[in-house]
């Protein structure tokens, strides 16, 4: 498995794309810091960016990454390596790569600027976490996708759909679900909802930490006790470790039972 | 003539530098009491370091009590320690303590009672139901005192603890560099006029941190009000001015720095309003002017509700708060010019440090989390950012007159 994972990530660090993403990342942050010298507004600047493209490059990239490197696995495949060694090779590599990107691109400007000293660390040090987290999250998914589908260009619209859906129609029902049972007690609503999206667990996770006074405003007493305490903190970590968790493991029984 | 002069010189020498008595248990005079008893107005009974327990006692001539280092004045039975009914009277370098809760009396370790000219200076005050009260006094100084409350306070009920500073139907006093925590408010002030607090520090009381209520013609300045129920909360006054004051961390349900109500006519200018729930909240306020204030990571900036008119603000800083401005009615007159918004996504093409294009502070999405305030949860998200700018393009909920029309490109401070 570590030797599959090392040619794996030999592989995805050779890659031009990983260039690319990793030097977006250094430019964009770069951009930010030198045109807003503050470093809060470039962290919340940075939050934004995040929450969307990391998810975004994680299902692409992973897609892609497997569809190139079918008949790789294949091979692989008619040697003496359990399927699951393999799998799991392929997408740590796959998963090492992008975070390695991820602290290279963000990390570096923010460090050389000073962010270490700064007031604003634990919240770098949270988006930077949320960053991988979410990357991870979502190249897991695409391995499921692009397992299932053995048709390209199907894979790939559903994964750009699976993005789409939890960035952005995901909340958009849960804003209609808000407004349609304003006269109910939601609080318990709220946070299944939040549970039930990756990408809602990491922006509140980052929310906690950027808006904390505006959620100390919020009344409703299950909800208020969930933004405001440990309590929250530690069932957000938790969901979003089985949302890494449930998708390897169907990963795992998907592999064992397909027919290649 | 000249005899005349000699003994008016006379008599203010006597009058200023009276005999001077001491209290101590190896003076002449080893209790208050006997000590008080032979005072004369003009005169200075020092207390030297020790415990004193007192019963009530009751300043009836015009003298200067000065205690040293250690000087300490304990209730006897819980009662009121020091009741000034007489001007002209100083109070200096004591310690005191054990005024307990009474539901019926507003007991307090120093109350002055219908006279002028009195100073409070340099005392601390530990464990009080209230602390100082004035009542109907004028040209009082409050000055370099500490006043710290029970900390349980935070978790009675508001009945339970008494404010740190108390004044009622006073005139021309002067609150400065006193430093209280752990009351219920830390100033209180119900009809005072022409009234300065200066440089306290107010923080960790239950309710707020410094309170008017029907005062009119008052100033606070430099006051540094941290972690309190309800920062300042002004109600029912008149031509307030507050400037240079710090408002921070006041966290909470119903936590705001500023709490305005029913206020005509006041300055609001160079504050900093620091990571409070709502930074400015106002209910029914007109003519009041905002200037060069900073907001910076508040919840919510600036909460008009309803009935505030003529209003100007400008100048100010609104620093990456989570919403800038909520307004309750389409209807509004209140002018917004020249401030600075963190938000502002405009351009500045003829450079010349303000934006060519309006800068609308109300959100949309400020509407919905009004609506639903479970929303919260849904801040920063892609979809809701979609929505806002949806709504800018077009304005349909949010009232179109609310604008910024020469918003800076730089920070005003």
């Amino acid at each position: 498995m570590l030797k599959i994972l090392k040619y794996s990530f030999y592989e995805m660090i050779r890659s031009r794309w990983i260039f690319i993403y990793s030097g977006f990342y250094l430019i964009a942050s770069m951009a930010l810091l030198l045109l807003s010298n503050d470093i809060s507004k470039v962290l919340i600047s940075l939050t934004n960016i995040i929450i969307i493209l990391t998810p975004l490059i994680g299902i692409l990239f992973g897609t892609i990454y497997y569809y190139n490197s079918k008949e790789f696995i294949q091979l692989l495949m008619a040697q003496a390596l359990s399927r699951w060694s393999i799998f799991t090779g392929m997408y740590l590599g796959l998963a090492a790569a992008l975070c390695i990107s991820i602290l290279i691109g963000i990390g570096i400007p923010l460090i050389a600027y000073g962010v270490l000293g700064s007031a604003e660390l634990s919240l770098f040090l949270l988006l930077i976490t949320m960053a991988c987290v979410l990357s991870i999250v979502f190249s897991l998914m695409a391995f499921l996708i692009a397992l299932k589908f053995d048709d390209k260009v199907k894979g790939l619209s559903i994964s750009i759909f699976v993005w789409l859906f939890f960035a952005i129609i995901y909340d958009g029902i849960f804003l209609l679900l808000l407004l349609g049972f304003k006269e109910y007690p939601l609080d318990k609503l709220t946070i299944s909802m939040i549970v039930l999206n990756p990408i809602d667990l990491a922006r509140i996770l980052i929310l906690m930490k950027l808006d904390m006074s505006a959620m100390m405003g919020y009344t409703g007493a299950v909800l208020s006790k969930f933004l405001g305490k440990n309590i929250g903190m530690i069932i957000i970590s938790f969901s979003l470790l089985l949302w890494v968790i449930l998708p390897l493991w169907t990963i795992r029984r998907v592999s064992m039972k397909k027919d290649f | 003539m000249k005899i005349l002069c000699i003994a008016i010189s006379f008599l203010s020498w006597t009058s200023i530098f009276g005999n001077r008595i001491e209290v101590c248990p190896t003076c002449a005079f080893t209790t208050i009491e006997e000590a008080y008893k032979s005072c004369e107005n003009g005169d200075t009974l020092e207390i030297k370091a020790g415990i004193y327990k007192i019963p009530n006692w009751k300043i009836q001539k015009s003298i200067v009590v000065r205690g040293e280092k250690n000087t300490h004045l304990i209730s006897q039975s819980g009662e009121e320690i020091i009741t000034v009914e007489k001007s002209n009277v100083t109070i200096q370098n004591i310690s005191f303590s054990g005024v307990v809760t009474n539901y019926l009396k507003e007991n307090a370790a120093i109350r002055v009672k219908r006279c002028k000219n009195v100073n409070i200076l340099n005392n601390t005050i530990i464990d009080c139901f209230f602390a100082i009260y004035l009542e109907r006094t004028k040209h009082t100084k409050v000055y370099g005192n500490t006043i710290n409350g029970n900390k349980n306070n935070i978790d009675r009920t508001e009945a339970e603890s008494g404010n740190g500073i108390h004044a009622w139907h006073c005139d021309s006093i002067l609150i400065a560099q006193n430093d209280i925590m752990h009351h219920r408010d830390g100033i209180y002030l119900e009809f005072v006029n022409n009234s300065e607090m200066n440089d306290n520090r107010s923080h960790d009381n239950s309710r707020y941190g410094l309170h008017y209520m029907f005062s009119n013609d008052d100033s606070y300045r430099r006051n540094i009000i941290e972690h309190n129920g309800v920062g300042v909360a002004v109600m029912f006054s008149r031509r307030i001015i507050m400037t240079e004051n710090t408002f921070a961390h006041n966290w909470g349900h119903a936590a705001y720095g500023l709490l305005l109500k029913e206020i005509y006519d006041a300055e609001i200018s160079d504050n900093k309003f620091t990571e409070n729930t709502v930074a400015i909240f106002v209910e029914g306020s007109n003519r009041i002017n905002y200037l060069r204030n900073s907001f910076r990571k508040n919840g919510w900036a600036i909460k008009f509700s309803g009935g505030c008119e003529s209003n100007k603000i400008s100048n100010n800083d609104f620093l990456y708060n989570s919403i800038d401005l909520v307004v309750s009615s389409q209807l509004n007159n209140n002018t917004f010019n020249g401030n600075y918004w963190s938000e502002y996504t405009g351009y500045d093409l003829d450079n010349n440090k303000i934006g060519d294009v309006p800068h609308y502070p109300v959100k949309l999405y400020s509407y919905i989390h009004n609506q639903v305030p479970e929303s919260v949860v849904l801040m920063r998200s892609l979809f809701v950012d979609i929505l806002n700018f949806a709504e800018k393009v077009s304005p349909i909920f949010t009232p179109k007159d609310v604008k910024d029309d020469a918003p800076k490109m730089n920070s005003n401070l």
